[in-house]
């Protein structure tokens, strides 16, 4: 089985995120890049997969060129090779032009499954999976918990509010994982060594044959028009129970239109 | 905190530094005043670090000395403490390069496997700390192998590890042309063997570190390693390894106590101002730095003409001792910046300033280091 997983180098989760001041992007410099968290339980599900049966993982990742970093760090944790476009037209893609030109990378190399994960700490749409799915033309089998695969059929649990819906398709297929499917392995002494010599395509648009009109930010479907720092929380409210907490709660909530 | 900018190096960080980041300062002090970090080690060998250091033929990581000295460098970075660690690293280093096939393939394997620990080395005795010929306990041939008696101190970890490697005398110094003949190395099972007693000794920071009695213990002819008579000169051999991997421990202290103050000093406001705005609080934590940097160096120097088979004996020695005041330093500069809170355990900045002050005088203590540069380096009369 031929996998490719999608991975997104963001800003590290726990660093302050600030944008930049010339075009109102995500200011990618100022804290260290990390793979995206969720990213990490796809490329495991994916090297789960492969360990079980047979195939190769392949990496796939749209982004500048430290995002190589995130790429290293997957082929360290076991997957066989990379594919990294980079190119300064895509600097201010949207979700739309980003899964144009991941379904670009995708298309004619053959995958069978596609993973990802279920959304970026950084953007949070939680659409990318979906459009690229739409655009390739494959089944898109989202948010799963479990996948299973038995011969050219993928089957998943897919979480929901209640519970969870049994989705099948037949491969090519695109899945996207939630943290509840599994717990992403550390990269090993070895790993880290080996992913030294793995090899890494670097892409460009062109290379990729993507249509420079429909990425960047000028074909961007909103725009960023003003933006402020955010106001340091205020302090709470602290009530202290004399015999009236309950009502002091109530008026508090009462006020705020909670209830 | 970074010291050189190594990007070769970053992922090696990084994944040393993702299991790190699982056992955070809470972790370390729990362990408080002497439990085992048996969760830390158990990780850190899963993911082959702890192996980094034995051949791949043997089932190891095959590392450099410099990639194992990062990878210490960044456990100490980290936070955590790193001894149970380097122990496990490179303890292994006398089979491996003295032992014979079969110790290699019987232990080898399951050294990088987990299965089997090898983390005590006994050398020093109540009698023998610097002065390592002096060591007592004997070992004596009785049919189908040895007979040891005599006494060891400090023998760190020894209740946490399946293995011991032990120098002991096997020929009466009066016997010897000098001191140094006559020694040797074994390596003793101590699952196996009866008559040993250890007892641990309370210390300064959590190091496990205990004194071992050896009473007619039996041990089978296939415990020695190396040549009979030549064990001193086949643990001499492993120093330089050693003090390379103690000067990484103590850069990564430096760089966790600096980067530590350093925040402190931004946010901690006093008369009006944070703290690093004054030079009494700014210079300690520079000329710290500067330290830090300059033992960087000499310890990349000396770990890369380790790799390169050169000998690196006075790198080696510098490193280390560079190393070890420099974060030193650091460690005093921490405890000041941060007033008060310096000695509150919840800070860590006190744990560390325990635990880093042991490089000074362990495993080899400064003024050694200075005596071999005196000697060897600048041709000065022996002074010791
Ligand atoms: C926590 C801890 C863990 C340890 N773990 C181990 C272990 O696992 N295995 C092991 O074998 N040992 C271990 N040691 C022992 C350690 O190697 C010795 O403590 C060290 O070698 C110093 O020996 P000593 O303590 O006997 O000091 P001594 O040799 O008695 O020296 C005392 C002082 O005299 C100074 N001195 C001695 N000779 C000279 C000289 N010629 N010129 C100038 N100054 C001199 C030294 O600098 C030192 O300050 C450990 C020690 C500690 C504290
Ligand atoms: C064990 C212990 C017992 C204590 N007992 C008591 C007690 O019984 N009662 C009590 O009231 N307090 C007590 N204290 C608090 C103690 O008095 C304070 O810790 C001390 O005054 C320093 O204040 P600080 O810790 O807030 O440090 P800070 O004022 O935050 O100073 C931090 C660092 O900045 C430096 N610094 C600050 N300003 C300047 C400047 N302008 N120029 C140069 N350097 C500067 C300081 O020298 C220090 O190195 C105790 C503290 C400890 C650790």
């Amino acid at each position: 089985m031929k996998i490719a997983v999608c991975v997104k180098q963001v800003p590290d989760t726990w660093a302050e995120k600030k944008l930049r001041a010339d075009d109102s992007t995500l200011d990618r410099e100022s804290a260290d890049g990390v793979m995206n968290e969720l990213d990490e339980y796809a490329v495991e599900e994916a090297l789960r997969i492969v360990e079980a049966g047979e195939g190769e993982v392949t990496i796939v990742t749209m982004g500048p060129e430290r995002a190589s970093e995130t790429v290293r760090k997957a082929l360290s944790m076991g997957a066989d090779a990379g594919v990294h476009l980079v190119d300064d037209a895509l600097h201010g893609s949207d979700a739309l032009a980003t899964s144009e030109a991941l379904a670009k990378v995708l298309s004619g190399r053959g995958f069978d499954l596609i993973l990802f994960g279920s959304e970026s700490t950084d953007a949070r749409m939680s659409v990318v999976p979906a459009m690229v799915a739409e655009r390739l033309g494959v089944a898109q089998l989202t948010f799963a918990q479990k996948v299973t695969v038995s011969g050219g059929a993928i089957t998943i649990e897919r979480a929901t509010d209640y519970g969870y819906d049994t989705v099948e398709a037949a491969t090519p297929a695109v899945v996207s994982v939630v943290e509840k499917i599994n717990e992403p392995r550390y990269p090993s002494f070895k790993g880290i060594m080996a992913a030294k010599k793995k090899p890494v395509e670097t892409i460009s648009v062109a290379d990729a044959g993507i249509d420079q009109s429909v990425i960047g930010a000028s074909a961007a479907w909103s725009a960023v028009v003003d933006f402020a720092v955010r106001l340091p929380k205020a302090a709470g409210t602290v009530v202290t129970d004399e015999g009236d907490g309950g009502v002091k709660i109530a008026e508090f909530l009462s006020a705020q239109k909670f209830i | 905190m970074k010291l050189s900018e190594l990007p070769e190096y970053d992922d090696l960080r990084s994944g040393v530094r993702q299991i790190c980041d699982q056992f955070p300062g809470q972790y370390w002090r729990d362990l408080e005043p002497d439990t085992y970090p048996q969760e830390f080690v158990t990780e850190l060998t899963a993911a082959g670090y702890l192996a980094a250091l034995i051949p791949e033929e043997y089932g190891g990581g095959g590392a450099s000395l410099t990639e194992a000295a990062i990878i210490l460098e960044e456990i100490a970075a980290s936070g955590g403490n790193p001894a149970a660690c380097h122990a496990q690293m490179y303890v292994m280093g006398t089979v491996l390069r003295h032992g014979s096939a079969a110790q290699k393939q019987e232990f080898l394997p399951k050294i990088a496997a987990g299965e089997l620990r090898l983390q005590a080395f006994g050398v020093t005795e109540p009698e023998a700390g610097s002065e390592t010929t002096a060591i007592r306990t004997k070992a004596e041939r009785v049919p189908d192998g040895w007979r040891i008696n005599g006494q060891k101190i400090w023998t760190s970890r020894a209740m946490y590890s399946d293995l011991m490697l032990l120098l002991a005398r096997t020929t009466a110094v009066e016997q010897c042309a000098k001191p140094s003949d006559g020694l040797s190395t074994f390596l003793i099972d101590m699952r196996q063997a009866t008559g040993i007693t250890i007892n641990p000794i309370k210390t300064m920071m959590n190091h496990n570190t205990t004194e071992v009695f050896f009473d007619d213990v039996i041990v089978p002819d296939d415990a020695l390693v190396g040549v009979e008579g030549k064990g001193f000169k086949q643990i001499l051999d492993g120093m330089n390894a050693e003090r390379i991997l103690i000067a990484s421990e103590c850069l990564g202290d430096g760089r966790f106590l600096l980067e530590r103050s350093v925040n402190y000093a931004k946010e901690r406001v006093v008369f009006g101002k944070p703290i690093g705005a004054n030079q009494g609080v700014q210079f300690p934590l520079a000329r710290a730095y500067a330290q830090l940097r300059a033992a960087d160096f000499v310890r990349l120097e000396a770990a890369r003409k380790y790799d390169a088979h050169l000998p690196c004996g006075e790198e080696a020695n510098m490193a280390k001792y560079l190393a070890s005041e420099a974060s030193w330093a650091a460690a005093n500069a921490a405890i000041d910046t941060h007033g008060g809170f310096g000695f509150a355990a919840e800070y860590d900045i006190e744990r560390k300033f325990r635990e880093t002050r042991l490089y000074q005088v362990a495993p080899i203590n400064n003024n050694l280091i200075l005596a071999f540069l005196g000697q060897h380096a600048l041709g000065l009369p022996k002074s010791y």
